[in-house]
């Protein structure tokens, strides 16, 4: 470098960017796919000057010292061009001759996002790989008096209940006095959870839809999506597949002009109402939709002009607290619907969520609480808000479950858990963990967002550039040149691989223990985990 | 496993018929205890019908205790067994110091309380005592009900049964149920042998429960404090028999709807439906998930054998007009009732509850599918 060119505060080397690209002039076909294909232009062509020292060979000739061009790929380090790591340069490579690995030390671009003033705002989730529930192990096997089943050949019942549920005495009085029984849905406890028609692009939509479809007419299985809160499809909301659908509505009201308008319309009810007061990644903050995902359709579907940011606000503005909102607005979409729709809210993962739940639990028609825990993902948050901020689901769902025993209602509220469950891959257990820790389903978005549809993002800070609209996978982009790289009926076919492989490895799990008949919620004596600490605060058992 | 014996009968019998009936099972079990259940009783208890009867195991210390606290709630003893034991126990059984089975004139001020109200004070009575014992180590107390005789103890049933003389003639009852245990746990608590007591229903199971947890704390969150104990995973069948009767107010049949509800598509196409799937979903925290076969007797004098869904423990019931029985193995009834017609023996199956009624002319079956009779 020149001694004479400015060196600013955020001047950095290579060595000091998160991801670095290693490239291979020796396989390199110069083709230029690497830096067409890179969705930050964090790569361009390079024109490398290079020194050449011709040695010669006889004493009667010079040596002689020439320089040389040669072409290949430039990685720039300007902190605005930072590469992500999406390795899309690497999937395109003929040759394998470019990659890019993650820094060997701590990176300095991170003192760098935020020129302008903006802090930096990305998808994905919480930049801290693992957790407690991988380390959550089922150890009650049946041995002994009650053999273990066979998960292959058993016959096994994995449904779980959405909806209010009366308590016995109640629910046969209302039964033989034609009272008021509220509409509870039988479900798969494996739910896909609110990812808006707007965060993802039309064919992971449509993906995630066809595969659900197939899920119930041809496999029986009863698996239910949300929508987030961007509004449903015209077609979709007065079609039949409308009753796998779970609609969020949420603080920023979008795509509601839209339902409203189309309940007259409707053949089927929707399956449920969620109602969202707060999300995992960003707790206590709105959706995050910007400007460049709002095309035409979005703009449509959501009832806004086109390319606008849309910000939601972090609670429901026309409430002035969540006790108002959760006696009001509950009521308000079960009367929209004639109260046969499950109305439930979905909240954040919070140390308050023990307040929130005693109020459900003296309102008549919610129908559930769904939390969702510190390692959510999203499409666009704040990182400070999606590392730094939150609660963990797992100590939050038994606290919500200890304490509906203690109300003697732990059947009354189901209580469904979303947030880093799959994070490492290991869906079933960690879905069977937060079951047996009380949990009547849990829902899932990164996850089938990575293997529906491959997602690159990791918790190790790669790709995660949801929010810009420039997935490089298509998913959650509303560019056409971008989401024609995926197929929405090749979706719908990893759906399908997806819920057919969890449904077995979740057999896997709960055969040895004994259990067929039902979903073993609560059934924590099966559970042991080698912290102390860690059994002490969820009541299960210390194992080493 | 444990072997079940349950018999109803015209003609009072003398429990060691059962016994009989669990020796020849006794392949079956280990010989590490025996449960009595008695009701309809004979001998000298016929006369006091309404009486209600203590039954436990007491030190001296817990005798004495006893009195005190029953002569305070203004308890009369009325008839009392009493059981002469050698000075040395049989092999395997402990040394215990007064076997009580001690009938009560009722304090006067009860007089005049309405059935439901004499049942719930006899349980909190029953249940107070027990919480003394557990505290002193002085007293175990099995049952304290009218017409209901309950005895336990460690050791092989026939050694049990000939050591404390069950072939007395004063110990006879028409409805005997008795388990021979095999213990799964490495101490012995009485509390956790069969059969198990709340209220006038008792219930007794061969297999394991293995959605005991949350069965558990399901019904220790219903407010009802009979609904205590829990030392063994088998005790939840009484309590939520107890429920299913009398705090739903539903029959026996629907006992099996409640522990192991139907499938879906059964359950659609079910004539009472509407019914059956409501209760799936507000008492899904009572389905079992066996492997079980319940025996059980209700106050009405009728006994059930009712089996789990997913794996069947074995059981059969066989009988004549008059005296019927439920067996783990098919030699338990031979020794019992040779008599009968084999043909008619029925095994019952994932769908099916036995019933004999009060009236043990006949074996009933229910199965899970049919409509069900006088709901309410």
């Amino acid at each position: 470098m020149p001694s004479n060119r400015p060196i600013t505060p955020s001047t950095l080397s290579a060595k000091d960017l998160l991801w670095q690209i290693q490239w291979d002039k020796e396989k390199c076909t110069l083709c230029g796919s690497c830096t067409a294909v890179c969705p930050v232009n964090a790569i361009e062509l390079g024109v490398h000057r290079k020194r050449v020292v011709e040695t010669a060979l006889g004493i009667d000739k010079a040596s002689s010292s020439i320089f040389k061009v040669y072409h290949g790929i430039r990685q720039k380090t300007d902190p605005a061009y930072a590469c992500v790591g999406c390795a899309m340069c690497s999937l395109v490579c003929p040759n394998s001759a470019i990659m890019p690995l993650r820094t060997d030390e701590a990176d300095k671009q991170i003192y760098h996002i935020n020129r302008g003033g903006h802090p930096r705002s990305r998808g994905g989730r919480r930049n801290v790989p693992g957790g407690i529930l991988d380390r959550i192990k089922f150890m009650r096997i049946s041995m002994l008096t009650d053999p273990a089943l066979d998960a292959g050949r058993h016959e096994f019942e994995i449904r779980t209940l959405l909806g209010r549920v009366l308590p016995p005495e109640e629910s046969l009085q209302h039964l033989r006095e034609n009272g008021w029984i509220p509409p509870v849905r039988e479900i798969y406890p494996l739910i896909i959870g609110s990812m808006s028609f707007g965060a993802l692009s039309p064919p992971m939509w449509e993906g995630l839809q066809m595969g659900v479809a197939y899920l119930n007419e041809e496999m029986k299985m009863p698996v239910r999506m949300a929508t987030g809160e961007g509004g449903c499809p015209p077609r979709l909301l007065r079609s039949r597949f409308l009753q796998y659908v779970i609609l969020q509505i949420a603080s920023g009201y979008f795509g509601w002009d839209e339902i409203i308008h189309a309940i007259p319309e409707m053949q089927v009810d929707p399956c449920a109402i969620e109602i969202k007061y707060g999300q995992g990644a960003k707790p206590g903050d709105g959706g995050l939709l910007m400007w460049y995902k709002v095309n035409k359709l979005i703009a449509a579907i959501r009832g806004v002009p086109e390319r606008i940011s849309l910000p939601s606000p972090p609670t429901h503005q026309t409430k002035y607290s969540i006790e108002e909102a959760v006696a009001k607005m509950i009521q308000s979409m079960y009367m929209a619907w004639g109260f046969r729709v499950p109305v439930y809210p979905k909240i954040s993962g919070t140390s308050t969520a023990l307040a929130v739940l005693n109020n459900l639990t003296r309102n008549a028609y919610a129908a559930g609480l769904a939390i969702d825990g510190e390692d959510g993902g999203t499409g666009a948050a704040y990182n400070v808000s999606m590392n730094n901020m939150g609660h963990p689901i797992a100590g939050n769902i038994r606290d919500c479950y200890l304490n509906l025993v203690a109300l003697g209602k732990q059947n009354e509220i189901p209580l469904f858990a979303g947030g880093g469950i799959g994070k490492t891959g290991n869906l079933a257990a960690n879905a069977a963990a937060l079951i047996m820790l009380g949990a009547s389903g849990v829902q899932i978005g990164k996850y089938i967002m990575q293997a529906g549809a491959g997602c690159l993002g990791s918790e190790s800070d790669r790709c995660n550039i949801c929010n810009i609209g420039l997935c490089p996978k298509g998913i959650t982009s509303q560019d056409p040149r971008l989401y024609r790289r995926l197929n929405a009926e090749d979706v719908a076919q990893r759906v399908v691989d997806v819920y057919l492989s969890f449904d077995t490895e979740l057999k896997k799990i709960i055969a040895p223990l004994g259990r067929s008949t039902s979903l073993p919620i609560g059934m924590s004596d099966a559970l042991g985990i080698d912290d102390f600490h860690a059994a002490e605060r969820l009541s299960i058992k210390y194992v080493v | 496993m444990c072997r079940l014996f349950a018999i109803t009968s015209d003609e009072a019998l003398s429990p060691m018929t059962a016994i009989e009936a669990l020796d020849v099972m006794r392949e079956g079990h280990d010989g590490s205890g025996v449960g009595l259940f008695l009701r309809d009783l004979g001998g000298p208890f016929e006369e006091m019908k309404e009486a209600p009867i203590l039954s436990g195991i007491f030190t001296h210390e817990g005798i004495k205790r006893l009195d005190s606290y029953m002569m305070n709630l203004g308890f009369m003893t009325k008839y009392k067994i009493s059981f002469k034991l050698p000075k040395k126990p049989a092999a395997g059984v402990p040394k215990r110091d007064v076997y009580l089975v001690r009938a009560y004139e009722y304090p006067g001020d009860w007089e005049g309380l309405s059935f439901q109200e004499l049942g719930e004070k006899l349980m909190l009575v029953r249940l107070e005592l027990r919480e003394m014992g557990l505290a002193n180590q002085d007293m175990i107390v099995f049952s304290f009900w009218p017409d209901v005789i309950m005895l336990k103890e460690i050791g092989d049933p026939m050694t049990v049964g000939r050591y404390m003389h069950f072939d007395r003639e004063d110990l006879k009852a028409r409805v005997i149920m008795a388990q021979g245990r095999q213990n799964t746990n490495y101490a012995i608590n009485l509390y956790a042998c069969h059969p198990f007591f709340v209220q006038g229903f008792s219930t007794m199971t061969n297999g394991e429960n293995t959605a005991f947890v949350p069965i558990r704390e399901y019904l220790m969150s219903r407010g009802f404090p009979g609904y205590t104990g829990f030392q063994s995973d088998s005790e939840v069948f009484t309590h939520i028999l107890h429920y299913t009767i009398t705090k739903l107010g539903l029959s026996l049949p629907v006992y099996k709807h409640i522990i192991t509800p139907l499938q879906d598509d059964d359950l659609e196409k079910h004539p009472d439906a509407v019914l059956l799937k409501q209760l799936k979903q507000s008492c899904r925290r009572l389905i079992i998930d066996g492997p079980n076969c319940v025996m059980g007797s209700l106050p009405d004098h009728s006994l059930f054998m009712v089996q789990d869904r997913k794996k069947l423990r074995p059981g059969v019931a066989g009988g004549r007009p008059g005296r019927f029985a439920f067996s783990s193995e098919i030699c338990g009834l031979d020794a019992v009732i040779p008599e009968r017609d084999k043909s008619k023996d029925f095994q019952p199956m994932h769908l099916d509850t036995a019933i004999v009624g009060p009236d043990r002319q006949e074996l009933s079956i229910c199965r899970q599918t049919d409509r069900l009779h006088h709901l309410h």
